[in-house]
């Protein structure tokens, strides 16, 4: 299945803003967000196909996963 | 005090308060400025400092403004800029909460802060300052730390509770004292050329979504730090959203995030699930 991968901030850096990625059917955004070499800790916002989304969440083919990193300061 | 608003109807031109007038009003009757700024609005009286506010918040408007009395929780980057839009609005009351000091790394971007004020508590800056903006302002300074122990105290009687904390567990319990309190919150933060900022009623769990995957520490501040003008921007935009659940109007940031990035020039929207909750007249 297919997917439309959108990096936010600085998850950006070093990768690319946006990319169609082919995943294994049964695939979570867990699994995603590792491929990337991110970790759960750095992770913010999961937002699938507009709206707030799960780390357990199965990705389906023509999905648009979003990540957004942390952002906690003041 | 009757006598005062005949002396303030004398004073007044062209339907609105000089503050020369509002001045003279307080030393001749011997009141606060708060209490001439009350008399004044009651009566329909605008003072001349909100004649620009007028076409968007009439004088009742301004009055209920005046009447409203608004916490800021953290008193730093975003919470300067928030206590300098707040007090320039009118808000009446300012319950202005942080337990820090000014030191030397707060000089890139937290407005309250200048060489003279280094070593200073952030609350007494900001009383110290918002009393010269708007003397008709009333600040409650409290240098303390906000948690779940005294929250329920420090937020007694608040309108609404605004977020400028630099700290996600902290504000993981404003969200819960304001959630069993029932107070709304306007929920801000910053990390480098990023932001976001969401509104959060009585209820809503907007704010525990958008940190639902925090385990332990900090964002992405803590590599990038902030710089001038992100807190500026986020700070603005939760003093909007203030404006506009006091006066119940227009369309806050409910069950949705609005994500800012500046180094791109990138606005994004995140929605979250609707929470049936019954509507609430936040002031």
């Amino acid at each position: 299945m297919q997917i439309t991968l959108k990096l936010f901030a600085t998850f950006r850096n070093g990768r690319f803003k946006v990319a169609e990625q082919e995943l294994l059917e049964g695939t979570d955004v867990r699994a995603v967000v590792l491929s990337l070499g991110l970790t759960e800790e750095e992770i913010g916002i999961v937002m699938l196909n507009g709206r707030h989304g799960e780390l357990d969440s199965k990705l389906a083919h023509g999905d648009t996963l979003s990540l957004f990193p942390l952002v906690g300061g003041g | 005090m009757r006598n005062a608003l005949t002396f303030l109807k004398e004073q007044t031109k062209d339907d609105l308060l000089s503050w020369r007038a509002q001045d003279t009003t307080a030393k001749l009757f011997d009141i606060s400025h708060a209490a001439v700024e009350w008399l004044a609005l009651q009566n329909g009286i605008l003072p001349a400092r909100y004649q620009r506010n007028r076409s968007m918040i009439g004088v009742e408007e301004q009055l209920r403004l005046f009447q409203s009395r608004v916490a800021v929780i953290g008193c730093g980057g975003l919470g300067g800029y928030v206590l300098e839009e707040l007090a320039r609005l009118g808000v009446g009351q300012i319950v202005a909460i942080d337990p820090d000091i000014f030191e030397e790394h707060n000089l890139n971007r937290q407005i309250l802060s200048t060489p003279a004020s280094l070593g200073q508590p952030k609350v007494a800056v900001a009383a110290e300052r918002l009393a010269q903006v708007n003397p008709a302002v009333t600040v409650i300074p409290i240098q303390d730390a906000f948690c779940l122990n005294n929250g329920f105290e420090l937020l007694a009687g608040v309108s609404i509770a605004v977020d400028a904390l630099d700290s996600i567990p902290y504000r993981l319990q404003l969200a819960e004292v304001c959630t069993l309190a029932g107070i709304p919150m306007v929920h801000g933060a910053i990390g480098g050329w990023y932001g976001h900022v969401a509104t959060q009623f009585p209820g809503e769990t907007t704010v525990q979504n958008i940190y639902r995957h925090w385990v332990a520490g900090k964002g992405i501040e803590q590599q990038l730090g902030n710089p001038s003008f992100t807190p500026a921007v986020v700070a603005s935009l939760e003093v909007a959203e203030v404006c506009k659940v006091l006066l119940g109007k227009g369309e806050p940031l409910r069950n949705r995030k609005l994500s800012i990035d500046l180094l791109e020039m990138e606005v994004h929207e995140i929605s979250y699930a609707e929470v049936p909750v019954k509507l609430v007249d936040a002031a």
